[in-house]
């Protein structure tokens, strides 16, 4: 009896407390952003009532929002630019992975030492001669723009990920196609792309989470609200001088955050896998 | 040798195929390849030797640049704020890696006992890494806004403090409030790599170490801390050279503000050669974020190497 209660105690000090500060740091401000998007702005900017439930909820700020704003345009133009990039970032990720992977040609080593480097290139690095060319390319305030600079940023990690998942794939599968006479492109295309899918689902969602998040190339590139990705319309067009739109703003901050989290909710795994893929399995 | 070789290998070949050739490892290899190789160039290696060469011009926004060599950097080595900007950006860095690596390594121990929930546990405190940084960032700015902070709120309901400090306006404050809204997105990062890297590590080891004696403490010091090490490593690496180049998070909560107080590289750089339109100030100061990035990541590298014993 003792001894249970003690351990019972134990489960608490070293578990169950932790976990829940740990939890309530990390979500407060997602109820935060959901209770401030629900309330009037009487009651938003009232010091008297008690700011942490809702007392009158209404979805004025969701009307606003979606009838004021061209919040569902920059909604659309974030999805169309995350899916594109996350495609080309795929493609061109396994057209280096594979190889890379499985076969010894000259300049090899070289390719992926620069694969690694481009990877741990930041952003901010770049973002003055990008800015330049995109603007003498004619893509200024385009949504191409975006296309191009995002798999920038994304096709060194899909790289790395699917060379981890091609050399899962036992080389004896590959010669025995090749032996039945396969090329190497039939090889790649009918054995190991489909024995690889785990690995494409982890790099996409990995992919498509870190494009909906980009916002320094958005914010320099895109200056057009037609144009705009949610980030930087939310910043741009919802403080309007010095007047911060608090009640849209949160409706905004969490009809943005809703798709990434559906997406990421059926496939934390995967997700989990390509975030640890780097350094638990490299 | 290699002529003999050659000269036999010419004797069988019949005639020359170009699905033959296609097979060859080189040709096949480079021909995936180069697509995405020249793209990178394109994109990565060109622009940043043309950022190289827009540094050491005198470059308004849309002009053509006058080339004036190292003036740009010597302009920074003379500005204050510039060096202002350096000590900002290793405070920031230092504390919230530090915080994000003690708690993030906290954390991962914790959550590596059975318990329920624990995929949903997991799945929970990834959330803010992965929300877009821009919009949990908005929420943070209303958590800490001057009149309706709800920290003050709290503080003030338990007469702690009245009315409360202003979280963003005050320069120290506000370096502390960005360093932990950087934390509060950065550590389930560290978190939850870690505790893939715990799950890896061999309860036979712990067997052992117990049998030798070994308490709570000792096999944390001496089975799970040195195991992980790599791993801590490679995502204290890349935790700390995107922390060092942050962006988004200072742009939405300071703007580099009040009075300069939080700016960093990139916010600096951003605000010069967009804001400003000085294109070739603007590159210069991103640049210098190179050569202490590179000092970070070798001492790093010579600190934590892996033992190749």
């Amino acid at each position: 009896m003792t001894v249970d209660r003690r351990g019972w105690r134990m489960r608490l000090l070293t578990l169950w407390l932790p976990l829940g500060v740990s939890l309530l740091f990390a979500l407060f401000p997602f109820y935060w952003m959901a209770i401030t998007s629900l309330k009037s702005n009487q009651e938003l900017y009232s010091r008297k009532v008690m700011p942490l439930i809702v007392h009158y909820p209404t979805l004025k700020h969701y009307v606003d929002l979606l009838t004021e704003t061209n919040f569902l345009l920059w909604t659309w133009n974030t999805f169309v630019v995350a899916v594109v990039s996350t495609a080309i970032s795929l493609v061109f990720g396994a057209m280096l992975a594979y190889p890379l992977a499985r076969m010894r040609f000259a300049g090899a080593t070289l390719v992926s030492f620069a694969i690694a480097a481009t990877y741990l290139v930041p952003q901010p690095l770049l973002f003055v001669p990008l800015a330049d060319l995109i603007n003498r390319l004619g893509l200024g305030d385009t949504l191409t723009s975006v296309i191009l600079t995002y798999p920038t940023l994304l096709v060194p990690f899909c790289a790395w990920l699917l060379m981890g998942y091609f050399r899962t794939v036992p080389i004896e599968l590959e010669d025995a196609a090749r032996i039945d006479g396969a090329s190497r492109l039939q090889t790649l295309v009918k054995i190991v792309l489909p024995l690889c899918g785990p690995g494409f689902i982890s790099a996409g969602i990995f992919a498509f989470t870190l494009a909906q998040n980009e916002f320094l190339y958005a914010l320099i590139f895109l200056t057009k609200t037609e144009v705009r990705t949610v980030p930087v319309g939310a910043i741009a067009e919802l403080v309007r001088g010095d007047v911060f739109y608090w009640g849209q703003l949160m409706a905004a901050a969490l009809l943005g955050s809703i798709p990434v989290a559906i997406i990421y909710s059926f496939f934390v795994e995967h997700y989990v896998a390509g975030l640890t893929a780097g350094s638990v399995k490299g | 040798m290699t002529a003999v070789l050659a000269a036999s290998a010419e004797r069988r070949r019949p005639a020359f195929s170009f699905g033959r050739w296609l097979e060859r490892e080189g040709v096949f290899g480079w021909l995936m390849v180069a697509p995405p190789v020249v793209f990178l160039v394109a994109l990565v290696g060109y622009p940043f030797f043309y950022g190289i060469w827009i540094s050491l011009q005198d470059r308004p926004v849309a002009k053509p640049g006058v080339f004036v060599g190292l003036d740009n950097f010597i302009n920074d080595w003379h500005d204050p704020v510039f060096w202002q900007v350096v000590a900002n950006t290793f405070v920031y860095t230092i504390a919230a890696t530090l915080l994000k690596m003690v708690g993030g390594l906290g954390l991962a121990l914790v959550m590596n006992q059975d318990f329920r929930f624990k995929n949903l546990t997991r799945a929970l405190l990834l959330l803010p890494f992965i929300v877009p940084t821009v919009l949990s960032t908005i929420a943070w700015q209303w958590i800490l806004d001057p009149a309706f902070s709800v920290i003050n709120w709290a503080l003030m309901a338990t007469g702690l403090a009245n009315p409360g400090p202003s979280w963003l306006g005050n320069p120290y404050l506000a370096m502390f409030s960005l360093i932990m809204v950087n934390t509060w997105r950065g550590l389930p990062f560290y978190a939850i790599t870690l505790l893939a890297g715990l799950q890896t590590i061999s309860p036979e080891l712990y067997e052992a170490a117990t049998i030798d004696g070994a308490g709570r403490w000792g096999r944390f010091r001496y089975v799970t801390l040195p195991l992980l090490k790599p791993i801590i490593f490679i995502v204290t690496m890349f935790s700390v050279i995107f922390t060092f180049s942050d962006f988004q998070l200072i742009y939405v909560l300071t703007r580099g503000g009040p009075a300069n107080a939080t700016h960093v590289f990139a916010t600096y750089a951003f605000d010069i050669a967009m804001g400003a339109g000085q294109f070739g100030q603007g590159a210069s100061i991103a640049l210098s974020m190179v050569p202490p990035l590179a000092l970070i990541i070798l001492a790093m590298a010579i600190y934590m190497r892996p033992a190749k014993s």
